[in-house]
C-alpha cells in the first residue's frame, strides 16, 4: 500500500516485556444473543452471533486497537471483558484470573483495576451530578477515600491530571463542552488507579482540534501510569496513531491480527485492505495518486450470516471452498495472524 | 466556468435565552457551475447554518437572515417569494442531509417520496415518474429498484438510504446540491462507495456539489475547492491544493496537524490546537481565533482581519500571513 509509510520515529515508550504474562486474555470468546425473527411473536428464536470465538492477549502497558464496522461485535468485546456482559461461552483471563469462576466480591475488586471510558460525553455523565461526585462515585462505591475531604483532594488532584480546573468539581456537565466532559470522563475511569481501560470510540465524537488533544492525553496517562488499553474505533487514522498492535473483526470474526506498523504496510486480510483503501487522506496530491477501488456491498445481517467465512459475498479472493469452511485465523509472519486461507506470506 | 450561486455577506442568526447567536457572520463565496466546494469546520462553526440558509430553511423564530444576498442563476434567494423559492428547492439546488435515517419520511414508501417530486416539479404524469423513478434508483444502485419503491425506509440499511437521498437529490436535476455531512453516519467502506457515487453522478450530469463535512481526508479527495470555517466566518479560502499544501491561515494549519495521517510515520506526537471555540452569544472583539492562536499580534485583540486574497484564487482573514508563510518556508 503506498499511502502507509513504514518506519517507527519513535520508540513507543513503556514497551511491554514479551516474556511477562498478558494482563488481559481472551480465550474463544462467544457472545449470542438470542433475538425472535418472525411476525411479531412467536417466530422462532434466532440467534446474533456478536461475537464469535474470538480469542487475544493484552500485554501490561500495551495498547490493542480493535477495529471494524459498525456491528462487527466490537464494542461486544469490550462488554464482555468488563463482565457487562455475560458471555455465552469462552474465558476472560485478568491477571491471570479467570472472571467468570470469581464470586461477586473477587469480581468487584477487580473491576477496581479495568474501567472503559464511553464514546458519548453527553450520554456517559449523569446530568444530575456535579463533576465533583461523578468522579468520586467510584472511589465511594469501592471504599477508597471514605473521608470526603481526602476524597475531594483526590478528585481534583484527577482533574488536573486531565488537564481540568480542579474548580470544575462544583459544575454540572451541561456546563461543559464536550473535550471538557470527555475529560471528566477519564478522570472518572482513573479514579481507581486502574491497570487496564476500554476506550470505547472515546475520541469518536469530538472535534478534530479537541480529539487532538485527548488523544495525546490518553497517551500522556498511558505513559505516566503504565496503563493497558483496548482502543475501540473505527477511525484507522487514530487507531494506527495510538496503538501498537490492531486486531481487524468482521461480523462477529476477527479476521486479522498483527502490530500496528505491519498491519498499517503490509494488511494481508481482503476486508483490512479494503477498509485501509477507504480511508481518505487528508492531502490531496496523495489522493489523486491513489487507486480509488470501493468495495462493493454491505455487511450482511449477523442473523443470518454467510455459510463459511463470513467474508465470503464481498471478496475479492473468494473461492468455492470459502463458502463452506470457516477459516482459523494462521499466523503468516511471526506476530502477524490472518483468517483467509487464499492469502500468502509476503 | 460561469458563477452559479454566489454568497454576500451572509449574516444568520439565532435569538435565544443566552443572546444573539451569531452562527454565521458575514461569509461569502462563489460555485462555480459544476463545481465541487468544500465547506470545513469543526462543530457550530456555522458550516450548516450557512448551508440551510442558502434554501432559507432556518426556522423563523429563532433564527433570522440578518443580511446580506444569495444570488443563484440570476435571482436573488433571499427577495423571492414564498412560492418562488419552492420552486427552487428540490428543482434547481437539491439537499443532502447527514441522517438517512430521519431525512426520509418512515410512513411513505420509497417510491412515493421519489415521485411526488418529480410529479410536482417536472409535472411528470404518476406513470412517468414512477418509470424515472426506477431509473434513478438503478442509478444509484440500488438492486430491483422495481420492488424497492414499495419498500418502506426502515427496510433499506443506511448506505441504502443515503443512495435513496441521492437519487431524489437528482431526481428534478438539479443546478446544484448541497450535501451536508453526507457521509458521517455511515460506516467507512459505505463511506467510500457514496462519495465515489456522488462524486460519478455530478461529473456526469455537469451537477455542481457543496459538501460541507468535519473530515479533511473527505474534502481533500473529492473538492476542486475548500472554504475553511471558524465561529461563523471563513477565515480561509482556496483550491483544495492551496488550503493542504500551502495554508495561510493559523487555524488551517493547527486543523492539519491535529489529525493522525495514515501515510505519515506513526509515533510522531499530534499538535493539538490548544482551547475551544469561541461562545458565539458573546460580541467577539478581534479575531475569533486570537485565544488559540500562536502567531496573534496585538492588533488581533482589537481589529477582525476581513478575508483577503494572498494570490490568485487563494484568500486568508489573517493578519499575519505573510509572517506565517515565511515561518513555514523556514521551517520546510
Amino acid at each position: 500500500m503506498s499511502a502507509a509509510a513504514g518506519a517507527t520515529l519513535r520508540e513507543v515508550s513503556s514497551r511491554p516485556q514479551e516474556m511477562e504474562r498478558p494482563l488481559v486474555e481472551v480465550r474463544n470468546l462467544k457472545m449470542h444473543f438470542a433475538v425472535s425473527s418472525g411476525p411479531l411473536f412467536g417466530g422462532a428464536a434466532a440467534k446474533v452471533k456478536a461475537v464469535d470465538d474470538v480469542s487475544f492477549t493484552i500485554a501490561r502497558g500495551e495498547t490493542l486497537g480493535l477495529v471494524g464496522e459498525s456491528g462487527c461485535g466490537k464494542t461486544t468485546t469490550g462488554r464482555c471483558i468488563l463482565r457487562l456482559e455475560q458471555p455465552t461461552s469462552g474465558e476472560i483471563l485478568f491477571e491471570g484470573r479467570d472472571l467468570g469462576t470469581l464470586d461477586r466480591k473477587a469480581l468487584n475488586e477487580k473491576r477496581e483495576r479495568m474501567q472503559v471510558i464511553f464514546q458519548d460525553p453527553y450520554s456517559s455523565l449523569n446530568p444530575r451530578m456535579k463533576v465533583g461526585s461523578i468522579i468520586g462515585e467510584p472511589m465511594k462505591v469501592h471504599g477508597i477515600h471514605p473521608k470526603q475531604k481526602e476524597r475531594e483532594q483526590r478528585v481534583a488532584e484527577l482533574l488536573s491530571v486531565c488537564g481540568l480546573n480542579p474548580k470544575f468539581m462544583d459544575r454540572y456537565p451541561h456546563e461543559m463542552s464536550g473535550g471538557q466532559r470527555q475529560r471528566v470522563g477519564i478522570a472518572r475511569a482513573l479514579s481507581l488507579n486502574p491497570r487496564f481501560i476500554v476506550c470505547d470510540e472515546a475520541v469518536s465524537a469530538l472535534d478534530v482540534s479537541i480529539q487532538a488533544q485527548v488523544i495525546n492525553l490518553l497517551e500522556n496517562l498511558r505513559d505516566k501510569f503504565h496503563l493497558s488499553y483496548l482502543f475501540i474505533a473505527h477511525d484507522l487514522s487514530v487507531v494506527r496513531h495510538l496503538c501498537h498492535r490492531v486486531a481487524v473483526m468482521y461480523l462477529g470474526r476477527m479476521v486479522e491480527i498483527a502490530e500496528s506498523d505491519e498491519l498499517f504496510v503490509n494488511p494481508l486480510h481482503p476486508y483490512t485492505q479494503a477498509l485501509l483503501e477507504a480511508v481518505p487522506i487528508p492531502d490531496p496530491h496523495v489522493e489523486r495518486q491513489r487507486a480509488h477501488r470501493v468495495m462493493q456491498g454491505e455487511v450482511p445481517s449477523p442473523i443470518n450470516p454467510p455459510s463459511g467465512c463470513v467474508f465470503h459475498p464481498r471478496c475479492p479472493l473468494a473461492v468455492e471452498s470459502c463458502r463452506r469452511e470457516v477459516p482459523p485465523l494462521r499466523e503468516l509472519k511471526p506476530g502477524h495472524w490472518v483468517a483467509c486461507p487464499r492469502v500468502g506470506a509476503t | 466556468m460561469p458563477v452559479l450561486l454566489e454568497v454576500r455577506d451572509l449574516r444568520t442568526q439565532f435569538d435565544t435565552s443566552a443572546g444573539t447567536v451569531r452562527a454565521v457572520d458575514g461569509i461569502s463565496y462563489c460555485v462555480d457551475e459544476g463545481e465541487t466546494v468544500g465547506i470545513v469546520g469543526e462543530s457550530g462553526c456555522g458550516k450548516s447554518v450557512g448551508a440551510l440558509s442558502i434554501l432559507r430553511l432556518i426556522p423563523n423564530p429563532p433564527g433570522r437572515i440578518a443580511s446580506g444576498s444569495i444570488r443563484f442563476a440570476g435571482n436573488d434567494l433571499l427577495v423571492l417569494g414564498n412560492e418562488e423559492m419552492r420552486k427552487v428547492r428540490g428543482r434547481q439546488i437539491a439537499m443532502v442531509f447527514q441522517e438517512p435515517m430521519t431525512s426520509l419520511n418512515p410512513v411513505l414508501t420509497i417510491g412515493l417520496q421519489l415521485c411526488e417530486t418529480m410529479e410536482l416539479h417536472l409535472k411528470l404524469t404518476p406513470a412517468q415518474a414512477q418509470a424515472r423513478a426506477v431509473e434513478l434508483l438503478g442509478m444509484v444502485g440500488i438492486s430491483d429498484p422495481a420492488r424497492r419503491l414499495q419498500q418502506y425506509p426502515h427496510h433499506l440499511s443506511g448506505g441504502m438510504r443515503q443512495r435513496v437521498m441521492i437519487a431524489l437529490a437528482l431526481s428534478c436535476e438539479p443546478k446544484l446540491i448541497i450535501a451536508d455531512e453526507p457521509t458521517t453516519a455511515l460506516d467507512v467502506t459505505i463511506q467510500a462507495q457514496i462519495l465515489e457515487l456522488m462524486k460519478d453522478l455530478t461529473k456526469r450530469f455537469g451537477v455542481a456539489l457543496v459538501i460541507i463535512t468535519h473530515n479533511l481526508g473527505v474534502v481533500a479527495r473529492y473538492a476542486d475547492r475548500v472554504n475553511v470555517m471558524y465561529a461563523g466566518r471563513i477565515v480561509e479560502s482556496g483550491t483544495a491544493s492551496d488550503i493542504y499544501h500551502r495554508p495561510v491561515h493559523p487555524y488551517t494549519l493547527g486543523l492539519l496537524r491535529s489529525v493522525p495521517r495514515m501515510d505519515r510515520p506513526r509515533g510522531e506526537r499530534l499538535i493539538p490546537i490548544e482551547g475551544q471555540p469561541p461562545d458565539l452569544t458573546r460580541e467577539i472583539t478581534g479575531c475569533a481565533y486570537r485565544p488559540r492562536c500562536d502567531y496573534a499580534v496585538a492588533r488581533c485583540s482589537s481589529l477582525a482581519p476581513q478575508l483577503e486574497s494572498v494570490e490568485a484564487g487563494h484568500a486568508t482573514a489573517c493578519f499575519e500571513n505573510s509572517r506565517l508563510q515565511q515561518l513555514l518556508k523556514e521551517a520546510s
